[in-house]
């Protein structure tokens, strides 16, 4: 129902193409808005919200056990409203821990899986079916829909994991010499005609950007988590690959995070 | 003083303790940051080594302050003399292959390989023919660069340089070092050069 409205819109911007000169990109970014707000009709993330709730609720594992009793933050098996309060220090971890890393420890420690297996491909590639830790990411980011961000602050190690993810987000390095702060720390700011959020300065960027992550991407067909979204800058940053769920990871996310304390999730998303 | 007061005093300094823990240094962070990520392809860990330039230009932004003048001074002046002027004295290429490097943005991710002939990608950031649209903001707009600059050998040579490496002329430029870092070959420069300055290429009509 949805190809007819983004076939139009995209006819649309071939049109807007043929024109020169400023004018020109101006109404180019108006369709491309068009298209966006298109998409927002339905949302194919929904599906994987029911297979994420599945999975969640499933015994799997060498343990046979189901993931009801993982504590994310706000005591074993509470689902809604945790994912905004995420990442914060576990004292069980001794760690900061975002929500895929918690995820990971929760299908450790409670059914038995190997930690190795489960983040050897935390990603889904092109065409494949989601993998478990998209779908289940999916469920439980949903059930804080509409819920404020609010990440603490309170804990020593929280405070430290902020501060890293701050340094490491002006952090410039690789052959481009690239920091997060290059795209991203200026308002107003553009590649091509993708607008790139000023996470840094602008309150209101920086609440949009971790509000609306993870997101359904159109243009790959796939549910995409915020540790993806991480993996994806690095990649066009030039640096090496980041470890999922590592420390560094974890610290950016808290770092994003806090900077969007106050505004409500918004996820799953959906983006071009 | 009484025991239960003794132990409130303790507590109470091992929570002041706890939260005065002072912040991570820069040594501590980028232990921490060499331990999150590994080798991909041609993206190899030692990507991760800052040089000192971006060393100073990354604590620079951190802090929301401009570097001191005789840093940057010191770091233009070290950055001039890795600029490498073509050896034939032929600074212009062919404008449609310096469209073409133009356009294209791949080149030095994990998702590229070696045998991957690298983009300058300046649309990314720049606005250059009129045709073109799809261009970004974080640079100026170059659209006419050469009809309003003419192409004296000085603003030929500028240009050049400022393609090779730009913090030779802007320490903390955003821009990539397109010659000093490899990214494009002296061919490829050339050929974006013409983009930039023939009188005949779009970016000048």
């Amino acid at each position: 129902m949805k190809r007819p409205g983004l076939a139009a819109s995209l006819a649309g911007c071939a049109v807007a193409m043929l024109a020169t000169g400023a004018q020109a990109q101006g109404s180019a970014t108006d369709e491309i808005a068009k298209y966006r707000q298109m998409l927002q009709d339905g949302n194919p993330a929904e599906l994987l919200i029911v297979r994420g709730e599945e999975l969640w609720k499933q015994k799997r594992g060498p343990k046979n056990a189901s993931l009801e009793q993982c504590d994310i933050g706000l005591g074993a098996g509470v689902v809604k409203g945790a994912y905004a309060q995420l990442p914060r220090f576990f004292a069980d971890a001794n760690q900061v821990m975002d929500f895929e890393t918690r995820l990971v420890h929760c299908m450790v420690t409670l059914q038995g899986f190997d930690r190795a297996q489960v983040t050897k491909s935390p990603f889904s590639g092109a065409g494949e079916r989601p993998t478990d830790i998209e779908a289940i990411t999916t469920f439980v980011v949903d059930q804080s829909r509409g819920v404020p961000v609010k990440i603490s602050q309170s804990h020593s190690m929280e405070r430290a994991s902020f501060e890293r993810g701050r340094q490491l987000f002006y952090m410039r390095g690789g052959p481009y010499d690239f920091s997060c702060a290059t795209c991203h720390g200026v308002d107003g700011q553009r590649i091509r005609l993708q607008d790139l959020p000023n996470i840094s300065h602008n309150k209101q960027d920086a609440a949009r950007a971790f509000t609306t992550w993870p997101a359904y991407r159109v243009s790959q067909g796939a549910l995409r988590t915020m540790q993806w979204r991480l993996n994806d800058c690095f990649r066009q940053q030039r640096f090496p690959e980041p470890i999922f769920a590592s420390q560094g990871t974890i610290d950016l996310i808290t770092f994003l995070g806090v900077n969007a304390n106050g505004a409500k999730m918004d996820s799953p998303a959906i983006k071009r | 003083m009484t025991i239960k007061m003794k132990t409130v005093l303790s507590l109470a300094t091992v929570v002041v303790l706890a939260s005065c823990a002072s912040p991570p240094t820069r040594e501590e962070t980028m232990q921490v940051v060499k331990g999150s990520f590994k080798d991909r392809g041609i993206a190899k860990l030692d990507r991760l080594n800052q040089s000192e330039l971006q060393q100073v230009c990354s604590d620079a932004s951190l802090n929301n302050k401009d570097l001191p003048k005789d840093v940057r001074e010191r770091l233009e002046k070290q950055q001039m003399t890795t600029i490498r002027f073509p050896a034939d004295g032929k600074f212009l290429g062919d404008w449609k292959a310096g469209e073409r490097v133009a356009q294209t943005g791949v080149g030095l991710q994990w998702s590229d390989n070696d045998k991957t002939v690298n983009g300058g990608n300046c649309y990314a950031c720049h606005q250059l023919s009129p045709q073109e649209i799809s261009f970004g903001n974080i640079g100026p707009s170059l659209k006419h660069y050469g009809k309003l600059r003419g192409n004296s050998e000085a603003v030929v040579k500028y240009t050049w340089g400022k393609i090779w490496n730009t913090h030779a002329y802007n320490a903390c430029s955003s821009m990539p070092r397109f010659g000093d870092a490899g990214i494009l070959t002296e061919a490829q420069i050339r050929d974006v050069m013409a983009l930039l300055l023939d009188p005949a290429s779009p970016v000048n009509k």
